[in-house]
């Protein structure tokens, strides 16, 4: 028997989904889990009906409500006549195909990338797509997971396979030890500023090195998560037994006595020795402070004790003028230390630190203080059961106590389509994902921080380290 | 979907690197449950004012852009988030072709599903062609895909390089899932190896 070349863990799972390979075409992929919600797939059933196909496996197919619902008051009808039809049209498509829904009244409603990995249903190994950009963020189990676009929503409920070409594979090794204090979301914003925004088009980012092997699942989603940041369509991270143990007893996760058989075959879902990527990229975290963007995209970012660069310092026009626009858009002159600079509002919450992990952190930081007089500050878990579990652990009272506004679960003002905005000229502290122009409303300004950064901040009124608390 | 072979057009310059998804088509107009429609709301934020108020100084708002039907821009064309919508609203402001260094992978997917050819030139040449675009108004271009070249009336400009695979889709205007139809049976072969016992059925747990 001739042994198998040394492959990467993209190569594995890859080959592993393959249906079907035509010279020059692109490769045909089987999905494991096709997760819908209701913004980019009413389109994709009315294509369906249109054509006159059905769902091929509405059992691989599962749906929820999170971007446009309301955080408030659940009992209320929504106010906004065109996004409760749209939710209405997720309900009667889920209907009508035997799509599992988890509605907005369901215990386990939530952002779809919160839920997805709470309730069990991603798994290492699968091939997991969503129309949502984010779904990157399942690539912290060793699967391979992207976003797609409503047409390919349509292809992959009509065929449950998607055309692809092979993406290319890129390690983004972390070395050294993580300074205290330091969270998933300054590495990722970290990495992003070294490869940015499109450092990584093309590819699928591994992400290797001692202190990945050392983070918790929660973390680990959280850099998978802003892969796409980077410009890549999907991260991964080499399941061990942390993916294992967080995988246990979980609602639709394997059953106790398969568990073993699958753990046998998880623990195969690594990078083989020897094996080649197309590019690595090794960063040193040794000495990194918390992150804090100050422009209008995800690679605009410096440490906290950094200050706003000056756009007459870029040598690349095109890099000069993108800096000069943002700080532009967000009121900002080059030179201004970060923590000087004041804010209107905190949010926390989003498919990148919506989990109990990262309202842990904020609670811990903001226990027993308040949040300051010129402040706005909200919190909005990744789902209802991560609601649920920071009320019986009491965090929703120190949340209150601290002067943060407690909601129900949902999108909501990382991406602002529903009320929970940002108006013209305001400044935000967000743990989302997304510093656009505009992405948490129109003339909004986002600087994207961790959860502690957050908390700390929100309690001083300007960017804070959260470590010198 | 409307095959793409050859487009003439006027050309509309946007100087700027990783536009977003969001700028092109802002989240607040994502809640129609229709493909058509989203042209009117194209870079909206960037065409009308704070209150709704038309932007005069913003490009498509300005003769002889308002009828450009080849968008011009900076590279990572698209980043961000995996709308279609994006596709969708330049398609429906009447764009054909955009023009760039180089796009987002989600984006160029989803232009190709559209009908909508994302080119890639190379970035000396897109700069060249801004410059000219806002100098030598209104620039008309002819893309012209079964050639793989950009010309002005009969005079080369550029030639590029696309998958042969995306340029049958665009020339033939494919039914993409008719394609992957074809291999069914691939496809249950595939379930019947994956769930030997109950290939019909997912894993019980799902």
């Amino acid at each position: 028997m001739i042994a198998s070349p040394p492959s990467t863990l993209l190569d594995k799972i890859w080959n592993n989904h393959l249906v079907h390979s035509d010279p020059g075409a692109p490769d045909l992929l089987y999905v494991d889990l096709h997760l819908l919600h209701e913004v980019t797939s009413a389109q994709a059933f009315e294509g369906l009906k249109v054509a006159g196909r059905t769902v091929r496996r509405p059992d691989l197919c599962v749906a929820t409500v999170d971007h446009n619902i309301p955080t408030t008051d659940r009992s209320l009808p929504v106010l906004d006549s065109i996004a409760r039809v749209q939710m209405e049209v997720l309900r009667e498509n889920a209907q009508s195909h035997g799509i599992r829904l988890f509605d907005v009244d369901d215990e386990r409603q939530g952002i779809v990338h919160v839920i997805g990995p709470e309730l069990g249903l991603t798994r290492p190994g699968m091939v997991i797509v969503c129309g949502d950009s984010h779904t990157s963020t399942h690539g912290a189990f060793g699967a391979l997971s992207f976003g797609i676009g409503t047409s390919e929503v349509e292809h992959v409920l009509a065929t449950q396979c998607i055309p692809q070409r092979r993406p290319k594979a890129m390690e983004i090794r972390l070395e050294g030890d993580r300074p205290v204090g330091i969270s998933a979301k300054d590495l990722i914003l970290a990495i992003i500023g070294e490869v940015g925004v499109a450092g990584a088009a093309g590819h699928v980012i591994e992400y290797t090195g001692p202190v990945v092997g050392s983070l918790s699942m929660e973390e680990r989603m959280t850099i998978c998560n802003m892969s796409i940041e980077a410009g890549a369509r999907a991260g991964m991270i080499s399941p061990d037994t942390t993916t294992f143990e967080y995988l246990r007893d979980r609602e639709f996760g394997p059953k106790s006595n398969d568990f073993d058989d699958l753990k046998t075959e998880w623990e195969t879902l690594e990078t083989d020795d020897g094996a080649t990527f197309d590019r690595s990229v090794v960063m040193d975290i040794g000495d990194l402070e918390p992150q804090v963007t100050w422009g209008t995209n995800p690679g605009m970012v410096t440490g906290i004790s950094g200050g706003i660069p000056n756009p007459d310092e870029i040598e690349d026009e095109e890099v000069r003028d993108s800096a000069e626009r943002a700080l532009k858009y967000m009121g900002l002159e080059p030179g201004t230390p970060m923590e000087s600079i004041n804010i209107d509002r905190v949010f926390v919450g989003s498919c990148t630190n919506g989990r109990l992990e990262d309202l842990r952190e904020v609670a811990r930081i903001v226990n027993g203080k308040r949040v300051h007089s010129s402040v706005h500050a909200m919190v909005v878990p990744g789902s209802t059961a991560v609601r649920r579990q920071a009320e019986l652990e009491g965090l929703d009272r120190v949340f209150k106590d601290a002067g943060f506004e407690w909601r129900e679960a949902g999108c909501s003002m990382c991406i602002g389509m529903n009320p929970d905005t940002l108006s013209a000229g305001e400044r935000c502290a967000s743990t989302t994902n997304r510093n656009f122009e505009g992405r948490q409303g129109r003339g909004g300004r986002t600087h994207l921080v961790s959860p502690a950064t957050a908390a700390a901040t929100a309690l001083a009124g300007r960017f804070t380290d959260p470590r010198s608390g | 979907m409307e095959p793409f072979r050859l487009h003439t057009g006027v050309v509309a310059p946007l100087d700027q690197a990783d536009i977003d998804t969001d700028q092109i088509i802002p989240k607040q107009f994502l809640k129609s449950v229709s493909r058509e429609g989203y042209g009117d709301f194209l870079f909206h934020d960037w065409r009308t004012e704070e209150g709704g108020a038309i932007n005069p100084a913003f490009i498509l708002n300005r003769e002889p852009y308002k009828g450009a039907s080849i968008l011009l821009t900076g590279r990572n064309f698209g980043c961000g988030s995996s709308r279609e919508h994006a596709a969708w609203a330049l398609r429906d402001f009447g764009f054909r072709a955009v023009l760039a260094p180089s796009f987002a992978d989600i984006f160029r997917e989803n232009a190709d599903q559209n009908g909508l050819a994302a080119i890639s030139l190379e970035e000396s040449i897109v700069r060249e062609l801004l410059a000219r675009a806002h100098r030598e108004a209104p620039l008309r271009l002819t893309v012209d895909l079964e050639q793989c070249t950009v010309a002005e009336s009969d005079t080369l400009v550029a030639s590029f390089e696309i998958d042969a695979f995306r340029k049958m889709c665009l020339l033939e205007g494919l039914d993409r899932i008719g394609l992957t139809l074809r291999q069914a049976e691939a496809i249950s072969l595939f379930e019947k190896q994956r769930w030997p016992n109950r290939p019909e059925a997912a894993p019980e747990s799902l």
